[in-house]
């Protein structure tokens, strides 16, 4: 049987995220998860739509996928995007962000602190990332 | 979508600036402007009261880390308080509290600025 699964379509506006954090909250609360994960979940969220709208184009749309499954969340963000390879994006360091002019490029880091494991496949047709975040630690 | 705001006052020598709301590139940039526009004045103690700020993402970080580097500069300080448990975890996780501090409250930034 297939895995209880909520989608999203979310179009390229600013602060679309949000809405995506305000579904993760309400199905993390369904799961029984600690208030401390679903904002863990929504902060990663946050960082995976923005990097989504980045690499879309602006009529395009980014889908979001919730699939409940019994031990965990897992959330595929799906953009059509221009893709990325992520060996050529470059781990973040405060020191190296106070000294430099790019301050950004924090969202991998970010995602990967905040989620169980997290994966991305990206080509030239799109990326989706998947996250995956345990109902017990 | 997002409103953010901000309430600025002057306790001492430190602004104090009350958010409310989701911190982006816009609230960061809003943030950003009263502390270059009081470092102009020669103020440079900032205390950031986040208790109305729930949700953080990175870009709007990232401008406090270009206002840490600015204040840098003139030996001056960044801190903050009152913050929601995953904006406390997104600084630490980004560093930016090695160079700036959190402080339980209001009382206690001010103070130790």
């Amino acid at each position: 049987m297939d895995k209880p699964t909520i989608e999203l379509k979310l179009p390229v506006i600013p602060d679309m995220e949000l809405i995506a954090t305000h579904t993760a909250e309400l199905v993390g609360n369904h799961m029984g998860l600690t208030e401390e994960q679903s904002a863990e979940i929504s902060m990663a969220l946050i960082e995976a739509c923005i990097n989504a709208f980045e690499h879309s184009l602006s009529n395009n749309n980014v889908f979001i996928h919730f699939i409940i499954d019994d031990e965990s969340l897992i959330i595929k963000v799906i953009d059509q995007g221009i893709g990325f390879d992520k060996s050529k994006v470059a781990i973040p360091k405060i020191e190296n962000k106070l000294a430099g002019e790019r301050k950004r490029g924090w969202g991998l880091e970010l995602i990967k602190a905040l989620v169980d494991s997290v994966e991305f496949e990206s080509n030239e047709d799109g990326t989706t990332v998947t996250m995956i975040k345990k109902k017990n630690i | 979508m997002n409103d953010f705001k901000i309430v600025t006052k002057q306790v001492n020598d430190v602004i104090v600036i009350a958010t409310e709301g989701y911190l982006n590139n816009i609230g960061g940039e809003q943030i950003s402007t009263v502390c270059y526009e009081k470092m102009s004045e020669g103020i440079n103690k900032f205390l950031l009261n986040m208790g109305g700020t729930k949700v953080v993402n990175s870009i709007g970080v990232s401008i406090l880390i270009e206002i840490i580097e600015k204040l840098q500069q003139v030996d001056g300080k960044l801190g903050y308080c009152n913050l929601a448990p995953i904006v406390n975890k997104t600084f630490n996780i980004m560093g930016i509290t090695k160079y700036s501090t959190v402080f339980e409250d209001e009382e206690e930034g001010v103070k130790s600025l």
